[in-house]
């Protein structure tokens, strides 16, 4: 009888499920990278591997325009909500419970609480009539959804690192005569500065791949990249919606992996 | 002691080897260990952290299996069974209580998975709380007990099924000093109630010799003596064991002449003294021998002496003192004496003192 | 002279003032922009709908609610549309429900793969999870359809083999939605489960197994109940955005096979009946309260019972 060691964390089959699971997660994205690659003026068929579709895309002007509106709102999106999330994350943190702390919690999270859509339609609702009654239609709807939905996910780092923060640190700072502002500035701040980072690049990568509720907020020819994407895909589509996907998702790999990277150098 | 030790083997282990990794970073945890555990003994695995003492355990449980040799159950080899299939079961160091489940179910836990009638299952839970006094807390969540109590259900779990043997993963360690001492006794009684063979590994040399029948003393994955507590403590065979145990002066010294298990060794001083040989080892030549503090004597200033030196330092230590020796070789020397009410004649510090090495007290050492 | 009492009441005081200060833009802009809003759309359900959309402002009327379920005119003369309402509710909760489960059925042994791995590969086996959770959900989408359309990888390699002669129709069925919302959100049950199974002790396993139970046994009675708070989080994060898609169903269901929020979406758009979707708005958010509640009952409860 062969002796092989009995693994008390074995289950049969899971790393077979397991490594199924993995196959599965990839396997579309690798179709989807691979068709972008296609000569054929359509997705039907495969002739061969071209840059044209990628090529295409980056003549496109309405690709570009949509791009750089993307780019524009997840970077006033992230630094707004990081800004305010870094504040709120202050005011939550290291403190005996004071009235309105656990109020303060539900509303801060309460973006992540309701469905994107139900969101969507309440503020296509109050902002078609602002639009009406200011006359005006510009980015600044979308500045104010993304940065209000992107809240939750910057505020979350900040505060997970504030609770760990020790609160001696400041004492000795204000113990060596600093005013509070200085103790921020100088004490808090660096130390808080890899979560601040953290939560901007999560509010970035949100803000960026939100589709549903800029659908519904935008006003006419402000479509982003993922709207964009989504008025392609009612068509007959052409490689060319892999080659801008794919763009995007080699940015997003890029994102996650700086931010795998620096949450993990941990002081 | 009110009960018989036959001599049949619960437990054999034959040169049972255990290698952690492989290649450059391979660790030997246990190298060639071989010992007969008998029907119904406490016996204890004793030794400091990283000795092996664990990895042997766990390979009788079956949760390791051994790079080679082998390990019988009552005659059977158990190699091929996993633990779950091994009629041995383990009280563990952190106890690993499922929290999800109240103290009855966890008792019980072991002989529904035997699938025994629940009406069976439920006496003999009852009696187990009946043996660990812990009728009250039956339906309690584990995390709502005490330490000591999750010792005691933790016990009370692994006796259920009523093992062929118990291994006791250090299981005392966790408790405080006072509640430690109640529960050696506690194991003790358990064992003879119970009559089941128990292997206790430990790294406290005190409650290795409380409670054991027999102890294995090991180090750096062997074992370097076999023996009832009083042998281990008064004939340790090698320096580590007498180092291990107890408290321990080394002396240096040439074999002056051998004869029937005895010898008499010429110290440095040029006294001879008579000293007991480790089981099957003659020497000759230079050795080194071992005489515990109690065992020797301060000599009157006329007697007899084998050694002598200058007090260092006089400790008090209530029940007894403990006199801090500077031999005229140089090497130190630790004399203890039991104190009596009005004693305590003149001995202080710098004064000159005269040792005597009594016909039983030394012990020739085999490294 | 103030006391020392009096001098640590108010430095208290002002702390909480300051930390409210601190705190207000966060909480305004969430309240413009998330909380406000809802309110306004609560309001929007009990008037009556604009002739082109929107509603005749400051009007009241009960029609967006009961029209939520029961038969009303809505496309000029088409009646029977409350069914489709509930096909489309049953279809949404249907959908959901199996995608929470087949998740769960490859989540937990690949979140158990993961954690019983050596810590350095399972920070990268974690990595390849989070990668797709924080890719774009509808590039996501669009890579399932890659897949499953008729052209796709699936259908163009059963050709080849000669196991079909036709491509198989999966797009623009359930199936398809049920397939994105699977890949789409599996990484959403893969994370928290692992999450505690990594704190899993191990020695309680071998504690199982010392006591004769069997792989089957360690995982059914002390495996799963102790992970249960990572299933009960897991299965709640699948199930609620799964219950408010809108983008999946939209990019592989093909307009027919619509869900709740496509519906929310037709009121607002061709159906040009606020009252209503703002009312089929409020429903799903109330479904999604339940779902939540009940996490929040579970969870407390078994934190109780460990605590």
């Amino acid at each position: 009888m062969a002796k092989r060691p009995f693994d008390i964390r074995a289950q049969p089959g899971f790393g077979f499920v397991a490594l199924l699971t993995f196959f599965a997660l990839y396997l579309p994205i690798a179709a989807l990278v691979a068709y972008s690659f296609n000569a054929a003026d359509s997705l039907s068929r495969w002739d061969g591997l071209s840059l044209r579709w990628f090529i295409s895309a980056w003549q496109n002007s309405t690709v570009q325009d949509a791009s750089i509106r993307s780019l524009v709102l997840a970077v006033w999106a992230a630094a707004l909500s990081t800004v305010v999330a870094t504040m709120a994350a202050l005011a939550t943190t290291r403190t005996p419970p004071y009235p309105g702390l656990t109020f303060k919690y539900a509303f801060i999270n309460q973006p992540l609480m309701v469905p994107e859509i139900v969101t969507a339609v309440a503020l296509l609702i109050v902002f078609s009539r602002i639009k009406v009654w200011t006359g005006y239609s510009g980015l600044g709807y979308l500045v104010l959804a993304h940065t209000a939905f992107c809240i939750p996910f910057a505020y979350l780092p900040i505060r997970a690192r504030l609770e760990g923060m020790d609160l001696k640190l400041e004492q000795a700072a204000a113990d060596l005569y600093a005013n509070p502002w200085r103790t921020f500035r100088h004490v808090t701040l660096p130390l808080l500065r890899p979560a601040i980072i953290a939560g901007f690049m999560l509010a970035f990568v949100i803000s960026l791949d939100d589709v549903v509720i800029t659908e519904f907020v935008k006003s006419g020819g402000q479509d982003t990249l993922p709207t964009y994407m989504l008025g392609q895909l009612r068509r007959e589509t052409t490689p060319e919606i892999n080659a801008i996907a794919t763009v995007f998702l080699a940015l997003s790999v890029l994102l996650v992996t700086v931010f795998f990277f620096v949450n993990r150098r941990k002081p | 002691m009110g009960w018989s030790v036959p001599d049949r083997n619960a437990i054999e282990i034959r040169g049972v080897r255990k290698v952690f990794g492989a290649g450059e970073n391979a660790v030997v945890a246990l190298d060639t260990v071989s010992v007969p555990i008998r029907e119904n003994e406490f016996f204890t695995l004793l030794g400091p952290s990283g000795c092996g003492k664990t990895t042997l355990l766990r390979l009788i449980a079956g949760f390791d299996y051994p790079s080679a040799g082998e390990i019988l159950l009552y005659g059977d080899d158990i190699a091929p069974l996993p633990p779950f299939k091994r009629p041995v079961n383990t009280v563990f160091q952190s106890y690993a209580l499922f929290p999800h489940m109240t103290v009855a179910e966890n008792i019980g836990f072991g002989l529904e998975m035997l699938d025994r009638p629940k009406a069976e299952v439920k006496a003999r839970v009852a009696e187990m709380l009946k043996l660990v006094r812990m009728e009250q807390l039956a339906n309690r969540r584990t995390s709502q007990i005490s330490g000591g109590q999750q010792q005691r259900v933790a016990l009370a779990r692994a006796l259920a099924p009523q093992p062929k043997v118990l291994l006791l993963d250090e299981p005392l360690s966790a408790l405080d000093y006072k509640l430690r001492k109640d529960m050696q006794i506690e194991l003790k009684r358990l064992q003879g109630e119970t009559g089941i063979t128990f292997i206790f590994v430990t790294h406290d040399q005190e409650e290795a010799l409380t409670m054991s029948d027999r102890i294995a003393v090991m180090s750096a994955g062997k074992i370097l003596q076999v023996g009832a507590p009083r042998d281990i403590y008064d004939r340790p065979a090698e320096r580590f064991v007498a180092d291990f145990i107890g408290e321990s002066n080394f002396l240096k010294g040439e074999i002056a002449g051998t004869a029937g298990g005895r010898a008499t060794v010429r110290l440095s001083s040029g006294a001879e003294i008579p000293a007991s040989l480790p089981e099957g080892f003659s020497p000759s030549g230079a050795v080194t021998i071992v005489v515990r503090p109690e065992h020797a004597q301060l000599a009157a200033a006329n007697g007899d002496a084998s050694l002598s030196g200058t007090v260092e330092n006089v400790v008090y230590l209530g029940t007894d003192t403990h006199f801090h020796l500077r031999l005229d070789d140089g090497s130190p020397f630790i004399v203890r004496r039991q104190n009596s009410r009005g004693g305590g004649e003149g001995l202080t510090q710098g004064s000159r003192a005269r040792v005597l090495i009594g016909a039983d007290a030394a012990q020739v050492l085999k490294d | 002279m103030a006391s020392a009492e009096e001098i640590a009441r108010a430095a208290d005081r002002k702390d909480i003032r300051d930390r409210w200060l601190l705190s207000a833009p966060a909480l305004i802009i969430i309240f413009v922009a998330a909380i406000g809003p809802l309110f306004v759309m609560l309001a929007y359900s009990f008037m009556v709908k604009g002739d082109y959309g929107d509603v005749k402002f400051g009007t009241f009327s009960l029609d967006g609610w009961t029209s939520v379920l029961f038969e009303r005119d809505i496309f000029d003369d088409t009646l029977g549309l409350a069914d489709a309402h509930l096909t489309i509710l049953w279809r949404s909760v249907r959908l959901s429900f199996y995608t929470t489960v087949l998740t769960l059925i490859f989540g937990f042994p690949t979140a158990y793969f993961i954690s019983t791995r050596p810590p350095k590969t399972r920070e990268v086996w974690v990595f390849l999870v989070t990668i797709p959770f924080w890719t774009n959900l509808l590039i996501r989408t669009f890579a399932m359809q890659q897949v499953i359309r008729n052209e796709g990888l699936v259908n163009t390699a059963l050709i080849q083999l000669g196991i079909l002669d036709r491509p198989l129709q999966i797009m623009n069925t359930d199936t398809a939605i049920l397939l994105g919302m699977v890949y789409v959100y599996l990484p959403l049950m893969v994370l928290p489960l692992y999450a505690s199974m990594e704190k899993l002790d191990f020695r309680l396993i071998e504690a199982g197994y010392d006591l004769y139970a069997s792989r089957w046994q360690v995982l059914r009675r002390i495996i799963l109940p102790l992970v249960k708070p990572g299933v009960i989080a897991g299965s709640i994060l699948v199930f609620i955005p799964s219950l408010g898609a809108y983008v999946i169903p939209r990019v592989l269901g093909g307009g027919k096979n619509m869900m709740l929020g496509n519906l929310i979406e037709l009121q607002f758009g061709a159906g040009r009946n606020w009252p209503l979707g703002a009312a089929i708005s409020i429903t799903l958010m109330a479904l999604v309260m339940v779902a939540l509640l009940f996490y929040v009952r579970n969870v407390s409860r078994s934190e109780a019972g460990h605590g």
